[in-house]
């Protein structure tokens, strides 16, 4: 057992756990310190917000354009990006520049260069309104995120936005990437 | 200048007057004419000296916090935001006005998307769960007694020397043009060490780190990195993190593109697969020029730029001077670096400040004796990994430049810019920045 080990008494007995990883300790810093407290994922769950592109962890609730429309007045988002999501002194969520004949610096929007539908809902829900992140519901959010494609011609109109529907909404960049660094992934 | 004292002809290295980096080591510029006996002196004779005035009296009183005297109060960073407007704030380092390789903590750079949180570090809590056997949360006392290393590095921001993809030159100083890196040297927890408890799931490839900020940024990080050199780091240049650089925790990974390195970090989750969030989907992803974009441009790769002389200064009379600059490179150790006067045309090695460490600002220098006619100044660098800085047409080539000219240097046409920076210099000794 090295010094470390013997030293970091407390905790370590109710996480000592075997990754394997000390064979990748590249820091000659002996194994598990075992100062963290345990803690249950339900009791993460407020803060866990982070949506992947397949859809994990989307909470329920759904919403439509049509509520989403109201809410992009009622929340204050047109301040920022302009009546009915157009423009204004953040940009345009709903327009429809051409990503290709611009050049390295055409103006990236949601339906010309967005990779995933998931990113839009996980982007309004952590960081949106600007001066209130985190205070719409879910169900708000599901309506601002359809309110958004639906303008966009992303989906249908009057298209149910909710964990089932938003990941399968096919966004026309999606193949546009090159992974710069694969090797290091 | 006297003709007698002409170092020129035995050390001149390339040209224009590139002189031997070995100049220095051989006991200076005076020694430098071989077995010359002549004194190196210059210009007409100087006033006799007398006594200052501030030498006669009591100087001010000691502070708790030292400060930085007046006739320095322009070596300030660059704000683009200084209201607080709704909108992303960015402060450039002035490397013009600075030496040596540790950017002072004051004068790193820093951008905050929504400003700089208050975060009491009593309450504050860093959580890792996911893909782990057991979950864990941290306080900031438990954080801190794990064992630390140091190490120096650079952060760059993606979008650093972003106008230098103008298609013609923007007249703008160093600061401006190359103002979003800064080199530290910080402590912290190998994150190794505390991965190491949660029993990462051998299914996992990438965490979520998310910080505690308003704008609660997140990036997706490859595990692979986490495990190798990533730290949680808690100290920047001996003191606790600066506010705006995310105390009281922040994660650091060397060599990687600036906005990864997430501030106030109260959140870890091992997944799967990458989130593809707001800035690796979007901001971050620079576009080429048919419209297909990178993802995913980890490393700030191998760059270098001229510090000293450099846009905006004047070079005043013919003669000596010290050409000087920073070179670094996200995938490793910086092992040459290259000057030329001349526009491209002639090369010769600056002297690299040793020891020089793995993804951190190296300092070059090189004698260089200004004959009065137009120059050229440019540096290129290498890393031991073999990569070189591109040229300024291969750069082009891959990446692009702009349809017009950029007319505001704090932009962002694009990121990732690690192609060459060129000073021209007139005979009136005034320094432009020109495309060689
Ligand atoms: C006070 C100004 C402000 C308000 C109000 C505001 N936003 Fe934003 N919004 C911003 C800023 C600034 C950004 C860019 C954020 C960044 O770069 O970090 C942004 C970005 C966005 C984006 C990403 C757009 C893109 O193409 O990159 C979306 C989507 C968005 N906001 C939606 C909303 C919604 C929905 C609301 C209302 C609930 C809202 N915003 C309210 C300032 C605002």
């Amino acid at each position: 057992m090295s010094m470390l080990e013997k030293i970091s008494f407390a905790a370590c007995i109710t996480v000592a756990l075997s990754t394997g990883a000390m064979a990748d300790d590249k820091n000659g810093l002996g194994s598990k310190v075992g100062l963290g407290q345990p803690i249950t994922e339900a009791d993460i769950k407020p803060w866990d917000i982070t949506i992947l592109p397949d859809g994990t962890n989307l909470p329920a609730g759904s919403g439509t354009a049509a509520l989403g429309a109201k809410l992009f007045s009622e929340k204050g988002c047109i301040a920022c990006h302009g009546e009915g999501g157009t423009g204004g002194s953040n940009g345009a969520v709903i327009t429809d520049i051409p990503l290709a004949g611009r050049g390295i610096e055409a103006t990236k929007t949601i339906k010309n260069f967005w990779s995933n539908p998931t990113t839009v809902f996980d982007f309004i829900r952590r960081a949106m309104p600007w001066n209130a992140p985190r205070t719409l519901s879910d169900d708000e959010v599901y309506a601002l995120t359809a309110f958004i494609l639906e303008g966009n011609k992303l989906i249908p109109p009057g298209t149910v936005m909710d964990a089932k529907s938003l990941p399968q909404v096919k966004m026309p960049n999606k193949d546009g990437f090159i992974i710069k660094f694969p090797d290091r992934i | 200048m006297t003709k007698k004292n002409d170092i020129t002809a035995l050390d001149e290295v390339a040209g224009n007057g590139l002189l031997s980096r070995r100049l220095l080591l051989r006991g200076g510029v005076a020694m430098a004419g071989a077995a010359s006996t002549l004194v190196a002196t210059h210009g007409a004779s100087a006033e006799p000296l007398k006594e200052p005035e501030w030498s006669r009296y009591q100087g001010t009183t000691v502070e708790a916090m030292g400060r930085r005297t007046k006739h320095e109060k322009d070596t300030a960073r660059i704000l683009t935001n200084p209201k607080g407007e709704p909108r992303t704030q960015h402060a450039r380092t002035p490397h013009h006005l600075l030496n040596g390789q540790i950017t002072p903590n004051h004068l790193h750079f820093t951008i905050l998307h929504n400003g700089i949180p208050d975060i009491d570090p009593e309450q504050h809590k860093l959580v890792i769960h996911g893909m782990v056997k057991q979950p864990i949360v941290l306080s900031m006392d438990r954080l801190m007694r794990y064992p630390m290393v140091t190490r120096q590095t650079f952060i760059e921001c993606g979008g650093n020397s972003a106008a230098l993809f103008s298609n013609e030159p923007v007249q703008a100083n160093l600061q401006s043009l190359h103002g979003l890196v800064s080199n530290a040297e910080w402590t912290g927890v190998p994150l190794s060490a505390v991965l190491d408890e949660v029993g990462i799931d051998p299914k996992a490839k990438w965490m979520l780190v998310e910080g505690a900020d308003t704008a609660a940024i997140t990036r997706s990080v490859p595990l692979k990195k986490a495990l190798d050199d990533a730290i949680l780091v808690l100290f920047q240049n001996g003191e606790r993190l600066m506010a705006e650089q995310g105390y009281p925790v922040r994660l650091l990974l060397p060599g990687w593109e600036g906005n990864m390195n997430i501030k106030y970090v109260r959140r870890i989750k091992i997944v799967d697969q990458p989130a593809l969030t707001y800035y690796e989907a979007r901001n971050y992803s620079p576009l080429l020029p048919d419209a297909k974009a990178y993802r995913f441009f980890f490393v700030n790769e191998v760059k270098s730029f001229i510090t000293h002389p450099s846009f905006g200064m004047k070079l005043n009379e013919p003669g000596y001077y010290e050409i000087s600059g920073i070179a670094y490179s996200g995938a490793g150790r910086i092992e040459r670096v290259q000057v030329t006067a001349d526009g491209g045309r002639t090369w010769a090695d600056a002297a690299v400040q040793g020891p020089t460490m793995h993804k951190a600002f190296t300092r070059f220098t090189i004698p260089w004796r200004w004959n009065g006619q137009p120059a050229v100044l440019s540096s290129r660098a290498v890393d031991d990994g073999g990569n070189i800085q591109p040229t300024r047409d291969e750069f082009v080539r891959e990446r692009g430049v702009t349809q017009k000219p950029v007319t505001n240097p704090f932009g962002f046409p694009n990121q990732h810019y690690n192609s060459l920076t060129s000073w021209g210099i007139n005979a009136k000794g005034e320094i432009s920045h020109v495309y060689a």
